[in-house]
């Protein structure tokens, strides 16, 4: 019961607490806007804590966030292990190669509009698709270790960035392309000082989706076979063997990385795109 | 995500029987590539087959040939290539093959009467749909909810965003045996609800982002006329806002079915389920036989499909009858 109270009486202090800090005149500044989802984020762990302490819950359905991070202490090096085979091995690998692909490939059937027409409802199609189901036929081709989680991202990575730059590489208008050519500038330097950097916040769209994809197709093909590390195959044997603090503990890699990774890609968009409206506000 | 072929060739003032002509000319690439392609990919299978039945191959057993590129091996035995469009279990199916298969665990199975029976596709894809729905539902619920709130009150839209941004960068596969075992240990009998909380998982994000936007999207004149009009907050929210969002909102449920779609599949695969697409897929990876996972998964691109194109048309009928452009 008394944890029920204190997780009552924090949630309603932290809330307190952010009606406060919203309503004052430093809402706007940098610190509050970081704070505030902070405060919140902590009171959904604090109400989980108190509530499987409450009702004794047992540790095989769902640990606290204590033994979690516990866990997550103690098995750092396997941590690390699974996070270099399925994310900088897995997924970061695929994606470049997908992303680069898509890119080569927009480029080149940028070339004819007939393609052009053709390929963007397809490619709008494909991209809504469950590619991610492709994943057992992609690590019989490709073996168990990493290049078949690899050839995964690449399927899902390439089609939102094929036609977000397809789409992209459309969006300069006739008047700007017309200048260009009063410039007496030839395809490779339109392309590369005008077309380019005009599609780049539609590439960086297709990179944003296909970076939280990414993850999910590296984790998913692990369920299909791979060796003894991985984290999609710590989690499946993880929840077998009841071990489910630990499993917890991958969930927050994978959360970490997922959110790492987006953030880069954000990060870099902020800087290549600076002049893009959506990035001045 | 997803636009009618024509939706933007039209606007351009491009016909579209032209655009249909573009489409049909690509498809038309990827199938012959396809073709192509079968022939490298299965050459060893074919190989090793016809050195069961005793014919000359060139090198002889399949431990020679491990070594040797398939180019080699293709050029060395250009009669058996052949073989390798009519292989029962294919590394790369030809498409002949899985519109056959499809044809075989659909159509047939409707003319023999056993629609629901646990070999028919039907019977699977009704299991997905099932999930997708009440995932969508869930998911389109927790959206225009979340947003509204989100509309409504500066503390939950600092507090909440950034969280909805950050959920969706986790990886919600790796949740998705979790979310079954806790259902489980709760109470909750089958695998219904945990797909379909998976989907939503899915789904609500593109539905509250389009929710804010849309919500938002009246501008300060048109808030102010209704002022004038000395209308009460929940009038400008139900005759001004609302139907302002309406575009808004079915723009991002298509993109929410099909997501919820993926997540209902995605709840499928890792998971031992026995129904569903996701679980044919499975399935047809732990017995071997590939056909079954290609049939599957071009049932739920069939299924994607449909569902995106039945929003299209609902949101069509609706704005045209509000009066808006669709």
């Amino acid at each position: 019961m008394n944890w029920l109270i204190l997780a009552l009486v924090f949630w309603l202090a932290a809330w307190a607490a952010n009606v406060a800090m919203v309503r004052s005149k430093w809402a706007e500044t940098r610190l509050v806007r970081v704070v505030v989802p902070v405060i919140f984020g902590l009171t959904l762990v604090v109400a989980w804590e108190a509530l499987v302490h409450a009702f004794n819950v047992s540790a095989a359905i769902l640990p606290p966030p204590s033994a979690v991070a516990d866990t997550f202490a103690r098995s750092t090096g396997m941590l690390w292990e699974d996070f270099t085979q399925t994310v900088l091995k897995g997924a970061l690998r695929g994606y470049f190669i997908g992303a680069a692909a898509a890119f080569g490939v927009a480029i080149l059937i940028d070339r004819s509009p007939f393609l052009t027409r053709g390929l963007l409802p397809i490619g709008n199609f494909v991209a809504a698709l469950p590619i991610v189901g492709v994943a057992p036929i992609l690590v019989s081709w490709f073996g168990f270790d990493w290049q078949s989680k690899a050839a995964v991202v690449v399927v899902m990575v390439f089609f939102p960035v094929l036609v977000n730059t397809v789409q992209g590489l459309r969006e300069t208008d006739v008047m700007l392309r017309d200048l260009m050519k009063t410039y007496a500038a030839g395809y490779f330097t339109t392309l590369w000082k005008l077309r380019i950097p005009a599609a780049m916040p539609f590439i960086f769209n297709g990179l944003k989706v296909g970076a939280t994809l990414a993850l999910i197709g590296a984790i998913v093909a692990e369920y299909f076979g791979s060796p003894t590390r991985g984290m999609g195959f710590r989690i499946s044997t993880g929840v077998g063997s009841l071990s489910i603090d630990l499993v917890w503990a991958e969930i927050v890699v994978a959360a970490l990385a997922g959110t790492l990774f987006y953030g880069v890609v954000a990060w870099f968009e902020k800087k290549v795109t600076f002049w893009h409206p959506s990035q001045r506000g | 995500m997803w636009r009618t072929g024509c939706a933007k060739g039209c606007a351009r003032g491009i016909p579209m029987t032209k655009t249909a002509l573009s489409v049909l000319t690509v498809l038309a690439s990827i199938v012959v590539i396809w073709y192509l392609a079968v022939a490298p990919m299965n050459i060893r299978v074919a190989l090793d087959q016809a050195e069961r039945t005793g014919a000359a191959i060139d090198p002889p057993s399949a431990v020679e040939r491990r070594n040797i590129s398939v180019w080699t091996l293709m050029a060395q035995n250009r009669e058996h290539i052949a073989d390798g469009y009519s292989l029962e279990r294919p590394r790369l199916p030809t498409p002949a093959q899985v519109g056959q298969e499809l044809w075989r665990t659909t159509g047939e199975m409707v003319l023999k009467g056993r629609t629901w029976s646990k070999r028919s596709l039907i019977y699977h894809g009704w299991i997905t749909l099932q999930s997708t729905f009440w995932g969508f539902l869930l998911g389109t619920t927790i959206g225009i909810v979340g947003a509204i709130a989100i509309v409504q009150s500066r503390v939950i839209e600092m507090s909440v965003m950034p969280w909805a941004i950050i959920s969706q960068a986790i990886p919600i596969v790796a949740l998705a045996p979790m979310i079954i075992v806790l259902s489980s240990q709760v109470g909750i009998e089958g695998r219904g609800f945990p797909k379909a909380l998976i989907s939503s998982y899915l789904c609500f994000f593109p539905v509250l982002v389009g929710m804010v936007k849309g919500l938002r999207s009246p501008t300060a004149e048109q808030l102010d006329l209704l002022k004038t009009y000395s209308a009460s907050g929940v009038q400008r929210f139900m005759k001004l806002r609302v139907p302002a969002s309406l575009p808004y909102l079915f723009t991002s449920l298509k993109i929410g079915i099909a997501a919820a779609l993926v997540g209902a599949i995605v709840g499928e695969l890792p998971t031992g389920a026995i129904s569903g697409l996701g679980a044919r897929i499975l399935i047809g990876d732990q017995f071997g036989t590939p056909l079954a996972i290609w049939a599957a998964l071009f049932a739920a691109a069939i299924l994607a499909g449909v569902l995106v194109t039945v929003i299209d048309r609902a949101q069509q009928m609706l704005l045209r009858r509000m009066g808006m452009r669709s």
